[in-house]
């Protein structure tokens, strides 16, 4: 115990401090990164997969497999296989580019039964509306559902980021300079585990929690019906 | 690309792979278990305790589900040793699992907790039933209704990224074993290629098996798929 | 030659055959209603006719063209020359009046954008709500919805207006702006088919009325002929029952 409050003033020196702030950053920017990326081709994914018709069966069966398929695989697989994939196809892709591919084809799967939700959740009558007009399948999608149905989609993708911050701290294993690789490096050079791993979960806990309360109260605001919050906005300008 | 997949090895280590399999479903299961018990007791006192064992549940549940299990697991694992608290890598990951399952499953219960509504215990009331009786006829049916596919949901989640941590501090799960056997022939792809299947195979069973006793116990409809 | 010919047109949901061979036909300017029991397949009409719910047989003639439905370049046709006014309105949730009015004449089939500007005002101030433009549809009561969706069907300026059910989903004191406002096209001499229960209004506007039941058209003729002196026993029954009141 003595040891660990001996350490603590050369643990929180100013180079460690930059270095865990960095990792942070890190750490942030490639979940951000990976889960908008996956977040935009989950989007593809639920179109092919909605797509009518016998000839588009298979594409269906495709879309569904996937989606199934790595919600049932370990992040840390993904993680694996993405790293040694693209290490034989590109010797000098950088371990951040890998963990942000990685990132994103967990983030498609996941995100796509989101968004699948919420298109589902807007009701039919709107979709025969748009297709007696003659709007074509991406014009209703574009123009009729995906606006009404954001705010369905929206507070539970973010928890899905916001919560994937965590699940991020198993790429330190293939050696990305990111929160958890830091902490283990900093225990390598003798810091005491319990303040170091401490800190590390801290730090987590800074990037994670704020986040978190922000998709509550997105979730809350976008939860009001729309007339309540257009009156408001209309009576008080 | 001119990779040149050889899977002859990967079934030759095939036994110790599946070795690996149950290993991960045993770990699943007992965490699952303990966070369960842990899960129960969290949300009953977040419902019934006073307000200081509340806000103690609170911190617990809050610190737990914004922190990354690999952490939790990482201060068990490297930092009590300090304190002279020396477990097994199998233990800490057991441990770390069960205490972060119970911070989760102490959410998704509260929430059936919250599901049961007034009038039906009132309904059982003016029938004549004891409270032993509410509890088991009405209560208790109403919660594993309402929340037993976020519990199958919650399983599988534990049974795959759960513990598939522990192959990060040298626990001989399925991940594990894929770790270190391919680092003995360098056949990377093919292993976790092979080894994403079994997942794949392992949680299917299990979300059958799931959805079965869903059916048969609680009449439920989980989802398979 | 009609301006709308329905020939045998046949459609099914799953094994049950829900129209079971279809046929009637009315001239330009007239208004033709379906009436019958719940369930007995008039809306279907409505829904078969544009490319909603899919044909399994029989043809349709619009102003001398005839399609079948069979490819999505013919329903689209279809549904270029007719327009659908629903019974839950359905006008869309995300968009104001003007918007919903001038989505599909300015993307579908685009039409100059001050033309339409001007003549989707025309068309508001027609249903008697030219001051709501911009209001999104939750903020409007129940029968000006469904005014702005009879004007926005008109918007489309289709060659026949198909109207299903317009007043059911409305409270009784909100009907009479709607029903209004449809007696104001039929004057104008809009090609219409109408789906309703209003029979007094279907008595009064309608040229030529149909009573379908079970899939079938059992009789057709003119409102008075057919309400006060059905001929088959299926229409008597059901006007006996309707008509006491």
């Amino acid at each position: 115990m003595e040891r660990i409050f001996e350490q603590i003033p050369r643990f929180f020196s100013g180079p460690n401090l930059t270095l865990l702030l960095e990792s942070a950053g890190l750490t942030l920017a490639m979940t951000m990164a990976g889960c908008l990326i996956g977040f935009g081709l989950a989007f593809v994914l639920v179109y092919v997969r909605q797509t009518p018709g016998k000839w588009a069966m298979p594409l269906r069966w495709i879309c569904i497999l996937y989606v199934e398929v790595f919600r049932r695989i370990p992040f840390i697989v993904v993680v694996y296989l993405v790293l040694f994939f693209i290490q034989a196809v590109t010797p000098d892709a950088s371990l951040f580019t890998i963990a942000v591919i990685a990132i994103c084809l967990y983030a498609v799967a996941y995100t796509a039964d989101i968004i699948r939700g919420g298109l589902e959740s807007v009701p039919q009558t709107q979709v025969e509306a748009a297709q007696a007009m003659n709007l074509s399948r991406l014009q209703t999608n574009l123009r009729i559902v995906l606006p009404q149905a954001w705010p369905v989609i929206v507070p539970p993708a973010i928890a899905f980021a916001v919560s994937f911050i965590k699940d991020t701290a198993l790429v330190s294993q293939v050696g990305v300079f990111e929160l958890t690789f830091r902490g283990k490096e900093l225990n390598n050079q003798g810091y005491s585990g319990i303040l170091v791993f401490g800190t590390i979960a801290f730090c987590y806990f800074l990037l994670s929690f704020p986040l978190s309360m922000l998709g509550q109260y997105l979730e809350k605001r976008l939860g009001t019906p729309r007339g309540q919050r257009r009156t408001r906005k209309l009576w008080s300008p | 690309m001119n990779y040149n997949f050889q899977f002859g090895v990967v079934w030759e280590n095939f036994p110790a792979l599946l070795e690996g399999a149950w290993l991960t479903f045993q770990l699943g299961c007992f965490a699952f278990a303990g966070g369960a018990l842990i899960g129960l007791v969290g949300a009953a006192l977040k419902t019934y305790a006073p307000w200081p064992i509340r806000f103690l549940v609170d911190c617990y549940v809050v610190f737990i589900t914004n922190t990354p299990a690999l952490i939790q697991i990482y201060f068990l694992y490297f930092g009590l040793p300090e304190v002279g608290v020396r477990w097994s890598n199998e233990a800490c990951l057991l441990i770390g699992l069960t205490l972060n399952a119970g911070a989760y499953l102490t959410l998704i219960l509260r929430a059936g907790f919250l599901s049961v509504r007034i009038t039906e215990i009132e309904a059982g009331q003016t029938l004549g039933m004891s409270l032993l009786q509410q509890v088991r006829y009405i209560i208790v049916p109403h919660i594993a209704k309402s929340i037993y596919p976020a519990l199958a949901n919650f399983f599988i989640v534990v049974l795959v990224m759960g513990t598939s941590v522990g192959a990060l501090i040298g626990v001989d799960e399925l991940t594990g074993q894929a770790i270190n056997l391919s680092s003995v022939n360098y056949r990377w792809l093919e292993y976790f290629t092979v080894v994403a299947g079994m997942y794949v195979v392992l949680t299917f069973i299990a979300s059958i098996g799931l959805a079965l006793l869903g059916r048969w116990a609680f009449r439920v409809k989980a989802r398979i798929f | 030659m009609a301006h709308l010919a329905v020939s045998d047109v046949r459609a099914s949901y799953g094994a049950l055959e829900v129209l079971k061979g279809i046929s009637f036909s009315i001239e330009k300017g007239e208004i033709a209603a379906l009436v019958g029991p719940s369930g007995s397949g008039k809306s279907t009409v409505l829904r078969a006719l544009m490319g909603l719910t899919p044909i399994t047989g029989g043809e349709v003639d619009i102003a001398g063209e005839t399609m079948n439905y069979s490819s999505a370049r013919e329903v689209r046709a279809a549904r270029d020359r007719m327009a659908i006014v629903f019974q839950q309105y359905n006008l869309f949730q995300n968009m104001t009046v003007m918007q919903n009015l001038t989505l599909a004449p300015l993307k579908i089939k685009n039409w100059d954008k001050a033309e339409v500007a001007s003549e989707a005002r025309r068309l508001l101030s027609l249903v008697g709500l030219a001051d709501k433009a911009d209001a999104f549809s939750d903020q409007l009561s129940g029968g000006q919805q469904q005014r702005v969706a009879l004007a926005r069907a008109l918007a489309l300026k289709p060659q026949i207006l198909l109207l299903d059910e317009v007043t059911s989903a409305l409270d009784p004191e909100l009907v009479n702006e709607v029903l209004d406002a449809i007696r104001k096209l039929a004057d104008e001499g809009m090609t219409m088919v109408i789906v309703s229960h209003e029979m007094a209004f279907v008595r009064e506007v309608a040229d030529k009325v149909a009573f379908m039941d079970a899939g079938q058209i059992v009789e057709t003729g003119t409102p008075a002929e057919l309400f006060d002196a059905p001929k088959t026993d299926r229409a008597r029954d059901f006007f006996s029952k309707i008509l006491r009141h």
